[in-house]
């Protein structure tokens, strides 16, 4: 079988993800900026650590192998530990995301101790400066503490997760730099226009020219760095980066909020992509193998106005989240699209005297603390 | 892959490192290494009952020879099986049970 093939076959869906992303909570002591859940508030209705766990059994009996956790802050909730544990125990291997705020020297030394687990601590700068006017002041201290108690805690190879900004598109070496005195590895994602990042992306994303840069920069990585898959939409300016380079939303990813409810990925929490609940009849298989959502995601997509530009093989028009919160059309071109269409596009609908843009579902933003770009 | 790789290959024997798991999917098998984090696609749709039968037999050939798979078809799967065993999802085994 050719790799063509097998991107065909995946695009059709599996009979589970592989991988799953879960927000186990809204709280969060930060308020980055370009938060994708727009997280801050705990809600009332979050699952439950009797409900967590049903999840973790559906899961483990689908055969999935890792779950990605994240929020919020996921170490906020008071079952974290035990959630983690219980996952690995069914034979799910856990990564999660965290600000660090949480991993003194106590709680490095517990997770080193658990097998199973990988840790991303966020960070959007080399120095507080960058990373604060994003993350928020005291971020860059708090990421940099608990990547110092890990590596005294002989936790291994963490990975430092960074959103790549407009700002930080300069530092990529020097996060590499930092990421090799820890003994870490770097991941590097694609800044989306979901959540907060709705008000932010504007002042953010990436020019076209850094786009170009990122991609000779990822090239000359290879697969030495991590991305999640996430850059594919620069694959028109040449060679295919590592990765499968395609979307997977609904496909073989997808993400469960913190109220259960499933979307097709975790860059687009709205209620056009929210496919179920895992509190539905039949649980989150239910919704994986039968929602119309993601049915119909699990079909030929149509290239659009793409489908004369010689580049959609190797872009596949990009992102669906990217498109869908700037307001553009999803069978068209990406708002970052390399070879400029994106921003045309994004003129053309700057130029509509009322736009509407679609706002995220669930803001979990605290009400005294809306985040101000400075 | 030259004749003396392809015999060297099918005399070995083999088996799934105990940190691997496998999820069958229609275009063959999903492969995950619990250890190196590594995930694979397999795509031949009967490598996972090799896969999984590896530690029963003798050598690698005499998995093959078990599972019926065609002759013609070895070599493809003995290329499949270096590059497991070159992310360390199939490894030697070490103790002779025979």
């Amino acid at each position: 079988m050719s790799a063509e093939s097998l991107v065909n076959q995946l695009k059709s869906g599996l009979d589970a993800p592989i991988c799953l992303t879960w927000e186990l909570t809204y709280a969060c002591n930060l308020q980055c900026v370009h938060c994708l859940s727009s997280s801050g508030q705990r809600d009332p209705h979050e699952l439950s650590t009797a409900e967590a766990k049903r999840v973790i059994d559906e899961l483990r009996d689908l055969q999935v192998f890792y779950i990605n956790i994240g929020g919020g802050e996921p170490m906020v909730r008071r079952d974290f530990f035990e959630l983690v544990e219980y996952s690995v125990a069914q034979g799910i291997g856990v990564k999660f995301s965290t600000n660090g705020a949480f991993i003194d020297a106590e709680k490095a030394r517990r997770l080193a101790g658990m097998d199973y687990l990988d840790i991303q601590i966020s960070l959007d700068g080399v120095d507080a400066a960058t990373n604060d006017a994003v993350r928020g002041a005291g971020s860059y201290d708090m990421a940099r503490r608990a990547m110092d108690n890990l590596a005294a805690a002989d936790f291994g190879p963490f990975k430092i997760s960074v959103v790549v900004t407009r700002q930080n598109v300069p530092q990529l070496n020097q996060f590499k730099a930092l990421a090799d005195s820890y003994g870490a590895q770097l991941r590097v994602t694609r800044l989306r226009p979901s959540g907060r990042g709705v008000d932010s992306w504007d002042h953010l994303h990436p020019t076209n020219a850094q786009q170009r840069e990122i991609y000779q920069w990822l090239m000359a990585h290879g697969e030495g760095v991590l991305t999640g898959d996430s850059f594919f939409h620069l694959n028109a300016l040449g060679d295919p980066l590592p990765g499968l380079n395609m979307c997977g939303a609904g496909r073989v990813v997808c993400l469960i909020d913190p109220v259960g409810d499933v979307y097709a990925c975790p860059f687009v929490i709205h209620d056009e992509f929210r496919a179920g609940n895992v509190r539905d009849p039949g649980g989150f298989s239910a919704v994986w193998k039968q929602s119309e959502l993601f049915t119909s995601l699990r079909e030929p997509q149509s290239a659009g106005a793409c489908a004369s530009c010689g580049a959609f093989d190797a872009c596949q028009g990009g992102c669906m989240a990217a498109k869908f919160f700037t307001g553009l059309p999803l069978d068209g071109p990406d708002p970052e699209c390399v070879g400029g269409d994106g921003e045309v596009a994004l003129a053309e609908l700057a130029a509509v005297p009322v736009l509407l843009k679609p706002r995220p579902a669930a803001d979990h933003t605290k009400p005294d603390r809306r985040p101000v770009l400075t | 892959m030259s004749t003396d790789l392809l015999n060297d290959l099918l005399g070995r024997s083999l088996e799934l490192h105990p940190q691997a798991a496998v999820r069958p999917e229609p275009f063959g098998a999903l492969v995950y290494h619990y250890g190196n984090r590594r995930l694979v696609f397999l795509q031949h749709t009967d490598m996972v009952a090799v896969a999984r039968a590896l530690s029963q037999h003798a050598t690698l050939a005499d998995t093959l020879e078990a599972c019926g798979v065609d002759q013609r078809r070895w070599p493809s799967f003995a290329k499949a099986f270096e590059s497991l065993l070159n992310s360390d999802i199939v490894r030697e085994r070490t103790t002779d049970e025979r």
